[in-house]
């Protein structure tokens, strides 16, 4: 029984230790430990095979090797690619020198991003725009003008701004890894390079619409839904549907009663869990068409939560039947019947409206 | 005169074909490897010889054989990386297309250490009369029977590819070669896995630049020892030089590892000193991408000593005082040229040949080449100044391959050596921006 198991290794991670399988990633061993101390990834994308080491947000230090060899690495590491080893050190959040690294590549991120947020679709749900918000700086040094790209149509459901992309390569991925043909990749190289199609060609596949859900900032989008809403007005909620091509476990996202946009379920970490067929997220828009699971999780820091709290829905009575349920009498020679609410006067109450 | 080891027969005319090749003792080596050693014996020798890597990282070539995995029915490659495309540095190309048998020789020599059956030499693509030559040579040495199926009888087979590449900067990365070879976008890999263990095709693989390589004939010849007998310390054997920028006779030149630098930039059996009427002002030692020094520190070390061209020598100080040797590119100049301009230039060079993979260096190179371009052009401010130190300093180190690095150091160096020059484009655009303009104010020249 035990020979089966692997042996497992320690990491400490700001501090925190923890105990991940031999292979795992620093980011995922510091995953494993909570939110508080994992390093941020935008281009990092656990489904995807190959993908990280790009965006270097993830970069953090490491102040020993292992057991057997204390030394510290010379140079900052990406933590999503570098595998753990045991009595690993890791300095994420507490590390001045990651903090500062951090800042730069935000800044390096943003300084031809065009900062369209209030125009952008994917606000509110973007990773660039909580990386930025938790690691960046609040003012911008950069004076030149930004690099800017034309839009381009993908095809019938997608859009392409180029002008918002930070290249993390995750749709380049997404399309190798569950369709058969890629038919768009990176061209040019530096930061002219381009997120494109072989001689502006549509993507035409069940599966192309996957390329919106990993995009992690607003470089591609969903035609069917551009412009129609901001994320926060509309509500999440799990849904599922008998499909023949995928799994059909979906978030569908309402406006009022209608169904506006329909994704594939994320993990806490923004991950697509399951990738899903075009025909689900873009052709079954009627609540008729799927069985309605219940809310959907949103991490409470997230805008999306705004949404959350609307008049039909019951407030939680758990506070009352709670202190129902608590109450004892209390033994107490006073006269009680001076304190009691109730015994006030009923017009006090009609007054007060 | 300093020993001559890759270029002793240069001057032979006809050193290109083989036959004349033959007759100056071409081949010799391989006859010896082949017959009368084992390839472990091979990679002892050059472990012995202590040679360094003539790429620019100068790691120990002896030792990167030696990392090589050696799984059972997994294919090994040796990738002969002749992307040189660095500014400043022009040997390899140099040595390729004057004694292209060498570098074949040498291939052979290092792929029957390795027990490597299928080897490849990438050449830059601007390169193509080059790579004609190559292939014109290695048809020559497959009619000699040195190449092909059971070479001389010995059972050991080797077939030599030459692919030109597309003329990227960063295919000299030798990940992105890889990936270049394979047929894909030049995107650095990251590391590890190390090409040692997953390189080309996911096998195996060494990759070592032209000079390197083309030292083995050599130290097959002449032993391991004798090789490391030349030169200084760790710094063993000769190195060839690029030398260009304003002196009297620029060309490639071969050194013992240990020439000062003063000899090689004023001895006419080298450079042959500043062009008439001229004092040094600045080198840039190992191609564009290590730090500029001044002249009083490329001469002596901090401490007074002479400065060598060694390793060793050159980094002395760190990048406080020192440089590198790099890959050997010695741009020097005289108190005519402009820092500011000369490091835009240098800047403009990364920003175009930056991959775009990781985003510091994607963005940063930009970002920088457009500071360096406002400056030059009379329309910085002193801010700028600290701003360019800060964004490269936010560069260096955080990127996947080292053309981060590259990009970051002659601007951090050029601030951190010339900042009064920087002060004052900015601080008189006027001037500045008249042709031929330059600072002529307090600075050590030589």
């Amino acid at each position: 029984m035990e020979d089966n198991k692997p042996q497992l290794v320690k990491v400490t991670v700001d501090g925190i230790e923890v105990e991940v399988e031999p292979g795992t990633t620093i980011l995922q061993a510091a995953r494993k430990i909570g939110p508080e101390v994992a390093p941020p990834a935008m281009c990092y994308y656990q489904p995807l095979k190959g993908s990280g080491g790009k965006c270097r947000a993830c970069l953090v230090k490491v102040a020993a090797g292992s057991a057997k060899d204390p030394r510290p690495m010379p140079k900052l590491v990406a933590s999503c690619i570098t595998p753990v080893q045991d009595g690993m050190v890791v300095e994420n959040t507490t590390s001045p020198q990651v903090l500062e690294a951090r800042k730069g590549v935000v800044e390096f991120l943003l300084i031809n991003h065009p900062l369209d947020c209030p125009v952008c679709d994917q606000a509110g749900e973007c990773d660039l725009q909580n990386f930025a918000f938790e690691h960046g700086a609040a003012k911008t040094r950069y004076e030149e003008e930004r690099r800017t790209f034309d839009k381009h149509d993908l095809g019938p459901y997608i859009q392409l701004h180029m002008t918002r992309c930070i290249l993390c390569y995750r749709c380049v991925f997404t399309a190798d890894q569950i369709t058969n043909k890629r038919v768009h990749g990176v061209m040019n190289r530096g930061d002219h390079a381009e997120i494109s199609t072989y001689i502006e060609k549509a993507i035409d596949n069940d599966f192309s619409g996957n390329v919106i859900d990993v995009c992690p900032v607003g470089a591609l989008t969903d035609k069917t839904y551009r412009f129609k809403n901001r994320v926060w007005f509309s509500r999440p909620v799990d849904a599922h549907r008998d499909c023949p091509t995928c799994s059909g476990n979906v978030t569908l996202w309402y406006r009022g009663e209608e169904v506006i946009r329909v994704t594939a379920r994320k993990n806490e970490w923004n991950e697509v869990k399951e990738f899903i067929c075009n025909t689900c997220r873009f052709e079954t828009k009627k609540t008729s068409d799927w069985v309605i699971e219940g809310p959907t999780k949103i991490a409470r820091s997230s805008v999306i939560t705004a949404n959350k709290y609307r008049a039909d829905t019951v407030k939680p009575d758990f506070v009352s039947r709670i202190a129902a349920a608590n109450y004892k009498p209390i033994d107490d020679a006073r006269d009680t019947s001076q304190l009691s609410i109730q015994q006030l006067p009923p017009e006090r109450f009609a007054n007060s409206n | 005169m300093g020993k001559k080891i890759l270029l002793e027969h240069i001057d032979v005319p006809g050193i290109d074909t083989y036959d004349v090749y033959r007759k100056q003792g071409g081949y010799t080596a391989v006859e010896k490897a082949l017959k009368t050693m084992t390839p472990d014996s091979v990679v002892e020798e050059v472990k012995k010889a202590g040679v360094r890597g003539r790429g620019g990282a100068g790691f120990p070539m002896g030792m990167k054989w030696s990392f090589l995995a050696k799984p059972e029915g997994v294919p090994r490659y040796l990738v002969c990386n002749a992307d040189e495309s660095e500014p400043g540095t022009f040997k390899d190309h140099y040595l390729m297309k004057h004694i292209p048998h060498l570098l074949i020789e040498g291939m052979i020599i290092s792929s029957f250490a390795l027990g490597a059956n299928k080897s490849f030499i990438y050449v830059r693509g601007e390169l193509m009369y080059v790579i004609r030559i190559l292939e014109k040579a290695i048809a020559e040495a497959k009619a000699a029977g040195f190449l092909g199926k059971n070479i001389m009888g010995s059972g050991y087979d080797l077939e030599l590819v030459v692919q030109p590449g597309g003329g990227a900067y960063i295919c000299g990365e030798e990940t992105a070669l890889l990936e270049s070879l394979e047929g894909k976008r030049g995107n650095p890999r990251n590391k590890p896995p190390f090409p040692a263990v997953k390189g080309l095709y996911q096998c195996p693989t060494v990759v070592n630049n032209v000079e390197s390589i083309s030292t083995t004939p050599w130290i097959v010849n002449n032993g391991g020892d004798a090789y490391a007998a030349i030169g200084i310390g760790r710094s063993t054997g000769t190195k060839l030089i690029s030398a260009s920028g304003h002196i009297n006779k620029p060309g490639v030149y071969e050194i013992e590892l240990g020439v000062s630098v003063e000899d090689f930039i004023y001895a006419d059996e080298w450079c042959g000193g500043i062009r008439p009427g001229h004092k040094l002002k600045a080198v840039v030692a190992g191609g564009s991408s290590v730090p500029i020094l001044p002249a009083n520190l490329i001469l002596n070390l901090a401490n007074g000593d002479k400065r060598l061209m060694t390793y060793e020598s050159l980094s002395d100080g760190g990048f406080a005082t020192g440089t590198m040797l790099g890959s050997g590119g010695f741009i020097v100049m005289d108190e005519t040229a402009c820092v500011v301009r000369n490091t835009w230039n240098f800047s403009r060079f990364y920003h175009h040949e930056s991959c775009g993979q990781c985003s510091p260096c994607r963005e940063g190179t930009g970002w920088m080449e457009k500071v360096l371009h406002r400056i030059e052009h009379g329309h910085g401010s002193l801010h700028d100044i600290d701003l360019l130190v800060d964004v490269a300093k936010k560069i260096e180190g955080n990127t996947i391959c080292p053309l981060g690095d590259a990009a970051a150091w002659p601007v951090g160096s050029a601030i951190r050596h010339f900042r009064d020059e920087f002060e004052w484009h900015i601080k008189h655009p006027v001037e500045a921006t008249q042709p031929g303009a330059v600072y002529r104010g307090e600075m050590a020249l030589v």
